[in-house]
């Protein structure tokens, strides 16, 4: 719809006619992670700004990936092609501000009610987006890894469904309970799988959060990779498989995974909350969703998307993306995001709105999410971004495949990640 | 129009008209070819700093080259993928060509049976491989449960995640190459095939002495392409294994796009870049030169 009223702008009709609605004109990149047609709830949110501000007409492009949107991002502004604002990863932000493409939002945040915006987000939201008492990115589709269950594999095991694992132990003794073995002796469900390929490093967040322990100082300049407490959650997590056997052996694919949860192959997963819709929507049986449990306390990365701002365009242009910003991440839109996607609504002003309160009256599992959010911790980002988390990622993996204990897959990465970002320090 | 063309003021000087033939294909080549070349060996020659900025640093790209434990992986990978799928999807090709080029029912439902891979999108038909691979409801761990064997984790095994991406490839290129011979097949002089015929009853022989030579140029074809595309055929890895398990399945052209993409490292991507080319003209010159007496054109 935006681009065909723009076309008709550009080449039909008369320049009068459309110059009214589009002295200002703002062009955005934005990703989709998960499947669904998102990208018409978001030109919807769009249309919905563009009738509230007649003045400004903006330009969504839905860019792949958040990878993709990131190249596409900035091979934009180094060709020159204006692009003000962008939706790209939030681990992005040491990177995309050591570039110098993206500004603080302290810059446009000036009244008390603007004041009051950028502090009505969740803390553990704003961990990715803050550097050096600067806030770079605001919150918009985010997620945190919980834990789906499969409620009638619970009763059939004579566990209570209402009361999912709380803590490491616990969730050891009830992910035995739950395989299920044929008259072969062979596995016909497994008790638990935390999926190792693609975002290992993520799943591994939460495990050394729920274990005491941050993967990174929160400058993004040191990493602790190695540590005993460190160690001791990559251990846990190889245990599941060798020790208990209530997990596959080898890695587990995040792609497939969610089939097999719905396929019965496993009672529990662990799975981002960006799944939840497609979950309770294909499911056949009775789907609970906990929090993750915990060990020294409970914990999970957040995960996801966050608004940037780039130097880019006039500063009318910089102001309106701000404002498309903060329409965009209002109370009533986040809570229609999150209700059509499973992410996070990004403030607890957007779980009062009428509409998501009717919808976790339908659909409590999606509270848990929120809830967990006193407890998230930010997701690994340092500088470098990239090649680090590939490093403890190739350790996360060479451990879980056998090929290196944890102590020395986890030693190698942290030397690894110490020379590249040595360079870092000031 | 034609008289403009063809007559007087070109005639003169037939080299403005040939320049004039060659000039968009040149262009074309230039900007998208050999522009980039070039800018990948001046960009090699720098470093990244991240702010943007770079920084001149000689031949230290290259002697990372040598040091990088994931580069070395990915060409060793990559020699093995290449070594592996080249012969196995041309002879497997041929075979298939020689088979559906016989008289025999159902033929044409059988050529579109081995073509079909093709016609998939590489990134659509690994998608359907990911799940055929997949150890718990993966078809083919649930037709190995028939005899006993079970819940093997092909992707996610070191062992054999590089083996079950080359089997994909070469599912997926057998087809592609069978519809070459096919056409080559169909091509061939039938007195020549009929004078072989009286000459050798052996049907091996005649393959070995006839129609072997008469298909040599479009086997070098087919080769100088398989090989080509062992190297740059990498989509399927985004899908399936992204590299993993700690690189057991990485392949070069993979490794540069992390390097490039995932890294922000665009200098040290051009130095592979580099490599890998340099990797590809030296083999398809070595075919070429090989095959100087063994590949003749009618």
């Amino acid at each position: 719809m935006l681009t065909l009223r723009k076309w008709l702008c550009g080449t039909v009709l008369s320049v009068s006619a459309c110059s009214v609605n589009a002295a200002t004109e703002l062009t955005m990149y934005y990703p989709v992670a998960v499947g669904g047609p998102l990208t018409e709830v978001v030109d919807g949110m769009i249309e919905k700004f563009e009738g509230q501000h007649p003045d400004i007409s903006v330009n969504a492009i839905y860019a792949g990936n958040y990878n993709d949107a990131r190249i596409k991002a900035l091979a934009a502004l180094k060709g020159g092609e204006p692009v003000q604002t962008s939706v790209l990863f939030s681990i992005d932000m040491l990177e995309l501000k050591d570039m110098g493409v993206i500004r603080p939002f302290d810059d446009f945040v000036k009244t008390p009610e603007d004041k009051a915006w950028l502090n009505s987000f969740y803390p553990a939201l704003m961990e990715n987006g803050q550097s050096e008492q600067k806030t770079w990115g605001v919150p918009f589709q985010r997620s945190t890894i919980v834990m789906y269950y499969n409620k009638d594999a619970f009763r059939a095991a004579g566990l209570d469904p209402e009361k999912p694992p709380t803590t490491w132990q616990a969730l050891r003794k009830t992910a035995a309970k739950l395989v299920k073995k044929n008259s072969a002796a062979e596995v016909e469900r497994w008790g638990l799988m935390i999926p190792s390929t693609g975002y290992p490093y993520w799943m591994f967040g939460a495990l050394t959060k729920q274990n005491g322990e941050r993967l990174m100082s929160a400058d993004g300049t040191q990493v602790n990779f190695n540590s005993p407490g460190t160690v001791e959650a990559l251990q846990f997590w190889l245990d599941l498989s060798n020790k208990d056997q209530v997990m596959p052996k080898g890695t587990i694919e995040w792609g497939t995974l969610r089939q097999n949860f719905l396929e019965q192959k496993t009672a529990m997963m662990w799975h981002s909350t960006g799944n939840l819709t497609a979950v309770l929507k294909n499911a056949t049986f009775d789907v609970g969703v906990a929090q993750l449990p915990g060990n020294i306390e409970q914990g999970s990365p957040t995960g996801g998307g966050n608004f940037y701002l780039f130097r880019n365009g006039s500063e009318q242009e910089q102001q309106a993306a701000f404002e498309l910003i903060k329409f965009m991440t209002s109370p009533e839109q986040s809570a229609q995001w999150s209700k059509t996607t499973g992410y996070v609504g990004v403030s607890s002003a957007a779980y009062d709105t009428e509409s998501l309160i009717d919808y976790t009256k339908k659909v409590p599992q999606a509270l848990v999410a929120r809830d967990q959010l006193e407890h998230a911790t930010a997701e690994l980002a340092t500088y470098q971004a990239g090649r680090v988390r590939k490093m403890l990622d190739d350790a996360i993996q060479s451990a879980l495949i056998g090929q290196q204990p944890p102590k020395a897959a986890l030693d190698s990465a942290q030397a690894q990640a110490e020379r590249v970002l040595r360079k870092h320090r000031s | 129009m034609r008289n403009f063309l063809f007559t007087s003021p070109w005639r003169r000087q037939p080299w403005v008209f040939a320049w004039l033939c060659l000039l968009p294909a040149l262009t074309l080549l230039g900007a998208f070819t050999y522009l980039p070349v070039i800018n990948s060996i001046f960009s090699s020659f720098f470093s990244s700093t991240g702010s943007g900025s770079t920084l001149y640093t000689g031949f230290d790209n290259v002697h990372y080259l040598a040091d990088d434990p994931v580069f070395i992986k990915a060409l060793t990978n990559n020699a093995w993928y290449a070594l592996f799928t080249v012969p196995t999807s041309v002879i497997l090709a041929l075979t298939m060509a020689l088979w559906v080029n016989q008289k025999l029912k159902g033929r044409s439902f059988l050529r579109l049976g081995f073509f079909l891979p093709t016609l998939l999108p590489m990134v659509a038909a690994a998608n359907v491989w990911l799940f055929f691979y997949e150890p718990n409801i993966g078809l083919l761990n649930r037709f190995l449960s028939v005899f006993g064997i079970n819940g093997y984790n092909w992707l996610g095994d070191p062992d054999t995640s590089l083996g079950a991406l080359m089997m994909l490839t070469i599912w997926k290129e057998a087809g592609f190459f069978m519809i070459f011979y096919l056409a080559a097949l169909q091509s061939l002089p039938s007195d020549l095939i009929e004078a072989a015929r009286l000459e050798s009853p052996s049907r091996w022989y005649r393959f070995r002495k006839v129609v072997m030579p008469l298909l040599a140029p479009t086997t070098l074809f087919v080769l100088i392409n398989a090989l080509i595309n062992a190297f740059k055929l990498v989509d399927h890895l985004f899908i399936l294994t992204k590299g993993g398990p700690n690189n057991a399945s990485t392949l070069l052209l993979y490794y540069i796009y992390e390097t490039a993409f995932s890294y922000l490292d665009q200098p040290y991507a051009a130095t592979q870049t580099l490599f890998l080319l340099a990797v590809l003209a030296l083999v398809s010159a070595l075919q070429f030169a090989l095959s100087r007496n063994k590949v003749h054109y009618q």
